[in-house]
């Protein structure tokens, strides 16, 4: 009877909180939705091409951070997924005609020469086909350790780009393809991101969300409440898989050409430094951190233009803003190295909490 | 019959190359248990050196190779102090993730510093004349290239199993706390062991450049990840593993090349598949010791 009372008691304050939370992010939407369409009618193609990478890399930042952040897999495989999500809809999305064209030395198996699908129907594809590959090496890879498993994932990653080398029939080798429709819109790119947000922040408060932070604080506790592991851990690689492959089919069809070449180990590394600059295992992280890094190396690339330091003049060193952003990686692991947020999540309930703090500081001050 | 003893004498050479830098890894793994990511980028690091000693400063070839060996192995040794040693006492992850970012820096660097576009590594006559051999024609290089390796091996052996520094360098290995109680100064035996671990991959270098004569900043990124298969291969932590470890996969990948030339271009993805189907028979490798798992 007694705990009835309060939970009665307590009701309509948890409602309360969640009506002004529910109405906060329904503003913040509505207030991002008009500054992209602001942007989108206004901005230069230079501006947009920024702003449309920023939403890119919050998908590829989640989806690794799906795994190495939240499930503690050291996984370095992501270029591979995303090589795969690419040339899925590179392929299923170039019109007929020009697939003729770019494929010169070996044709385009049937029935893909002819085939073309609606963008959004290939990202899907891209990203299945990705989770599919992400069930076959992780059936071998998923059962070992720390160390082991980064440099296993990371060769099934090159294994992957050796197969999109040899595969001329497929995927026209090393040429790589081009001409793929410009489908990822500003919309197309805060939509998927805005889904894989909403999914992730869903998706880690659930129970299987729990079960994935139990194995990483540790195996064999987890497995010892009676978490399996081997499943929750494919499952997250699976995800994970899925979410890189479709950030890697709006890569492609976001930078119109692709080859086996984008997707290097380097490629997984530039999604590691935002995993770890945003911190592993948190999404608002993720998010920031992509923003903060898209961005960057952007306004760095003054670095690499002409540049006058009083006597020396250079013509410009190209690469010179990539030496500082991995040296900025060093740092930040080296001094700071749980990122902005470590496994924290800012929430309107955590900036209300830093409002009321600052504000009850500010009345002490005024009554001393 | 020729053909076969050319295959052989390249797969000997090759994988002494590999068991060069295989044991680079396999020490730094053994003091810290660290991948150290950075190894295959030390070693585009030293071809480079040698680069510009040789067909830009002119130098001699003794003086320039004996330069690259200490500059590589200061560079090791520089890494450590400056991106390990901060988080010996973080978690592993950490270390790991630093060590990706020296080598993703170092790459980088080598971008700016000497220019994407591949560079031919200079001929040195007195090691890559082809010399004949029973009716086989055969770079000289392929028979050195093992007696070096062996003769350095040799050294090595030596160093940790007969002095104090090698002593020091196995019981870190066995139990880095232990040790620190017993009064060995762990930065230096740390120190010592990227040293020679980095000087090792600085030889390596140089004859890999002589063989395999084209540098270009991402030249050390797969013979550093494929060495490291080598070392797991063996039984990492453990330096005659490591040996063995890159022997077999040369002679794997030159007899694959050999008897199916229509698989050279998966060449590269093959150390991967014989690294899964290693760990998942034999996790330790061939040479490693048992572990137990502690809760």
């Amino acid at each position: 009877m007694k705990q009835k009372q309060y939970a009665e008691g307590a009701l309509p304050r948890t409602r309360q909180r969640k009506i002004t939370s529910t109405l906060l992010t329904v503003a913040l939407l509505a207030a991002l939705a008009a500054a992209l369409y602001a942007l989108d009618t206004n901005a230069s193609s230079l501006v947009l091409r920024i702003v449309r990478l920023c939403a890119i890399n919050v998908v590829l930042a989640l989806a690794m951070n799906l795994i190495n952040g939240f499930t503690g897999i050291f996984s370095l495989g992501q270029a591979g997924f995303m090589a795969i999500g690419a040339y899925a809809t590179a392929l299923l999305t170039i019109p007929a005609a020009k697939k003729a064209m770019i494929f010169m030395i070996t044709p385009l198996a049937p029935p893909l020469d002819q085939l073309t699908l609606p963008f959004g129907t290939t990202l899907l594809i891209g990203g299945l086909l990705a989770a599919g590959a992400a069930f076959l090496v992780g059936v071998p890879c998923l059962r070992l350790r720390g160390d082991y498993l980064a440099i296993a994932t990371l060769g099934f990653s090159e294994i992957i780009r050796v197969l999109i080398t040899n595969a001329q029939g497929l995927t026209n080798g090393a040429q790589g393809l081009k001409n793929i429709p410009p489908n990822a819109t500003v919309w197309w790119c805060y939509g998927t991101a805005l889904v894989v947000v909403i999914f992730m922040a869903l998706f880690t408060t659930s129970s299987y969300g729990r079960a994935l932070k139990a194995i990483r604080e540790d195996e064999i506790a987890a497995e010892s409440m009676g978490v399996s592991l081997f499943r929750h851990k494919m499952l997250a690689f699976m995800l994970s898989a899925f979410l890189a492959g479709m950030g890697g089919g709006l890569l492609a069809a976001f930078n119109g050409t692709i080859g086996q070449d984008m997707f290097r180990v380097m490629q997984t590394y530039n999604v590691l430094m935002i995993v770890v600059m945003g911190g592993m295992g948190s999404i608002s992280g993720s998010v920031f951190a992509a923003f903060v890094v898209t961005i960057g190396q952007e306004w760095l690339r003054v670095l690499d233009g002409p540049m006058t330091i009083g006597p020396f003049h250079t013509d410009g060193i190209s690469g010179l803003r990539m030496v500082v952003f991995s040296m900025l990686l060093l740092v930040i692991i080296i001094f700071f190295r749980n990122g902005l947020l470590g496994t924290k999540e800012v929430t309107w309930a955590s900036i209300g909490r830093r409002l009321s703090a600052m504000a009850g500081h500010k009345r002490k001050e005024a009554a001393s | 019959m020729g053909t076969f003893l050319q295959h052989l004498t390249n797969a000997l050479s090759l994988g002494s190359l590999y068991a060069l830098l295989a044991i680079g890894y396999t020490m730094v793994y053994g003091v810290l248990r660290l991948i150290n990511f950075a190894h295959g980028e030390i070693f585009m690091i030293s071809m480079y050196t040698v680069f510009f000693g040789l067909a830009i400063f002119l130098l001699p070839w003794y003086v320039i190779f004996i330069l690259t060996i200490v500059v590589t192995a200061l560079l090791g040794v520089l890494a450590e102090r400056l991106a390990y040693r901060p988080l010996r006492d973080a978690p592993r992850i950490s270390i790991l993730i630093s060590a990706i970012a020296v080598s993703y820096f170092l790459q980088n660097l080598a971008t700016v510093l000497f220019g994407g576009r591949p560079l031919t590594f200079p001929q040195v006559p007195l090691f890559t004349d082809v010399m004949a051999l029973g009716g086989v024609r055969i770079p000289r290089l392929s028979i050195l290239v093992p007696l070096i390796a062996a003769a350095l091996l040799l050294m090595l052996t030596f160093l940790i199993k007969r002095t104090k520094t090698g002593l020091a360098m196995r019981a870190v290995a066995r139990d880095y706390d232990a040790a620190r109680l017993m009064g060995i100064d762990l930065n230096w035996t740390i120190a010592v062991t990227f040293f020679i671990g980095s000087a090792l991959a600085g030889v390596g270098a140089i004859m890999w450049g002589m063989k395999y004569p084209q540098i270009n900043p991402t030249v050390g990124a797969m013979p550093g990840i494929k060495c490291f298969i080598a070392a797991v291969l063996g039984g990492i932590g453990n330096t005659a593993g490591a040996v063995i470890g890159g022997l077999v996969l040369g002679f794997a990948e030159i007899m694959l090349v050999a008897l199916w030339p229509a698989l050279s271009g998966y060449r590269d993805a093959f150390a991967f598949v014989l690294l899964i189907v290693v760990l998942l028979v034999k996790p330790t490798g061939l040479m490693g010791e048992k572990t137990t798992e502690k809760v």
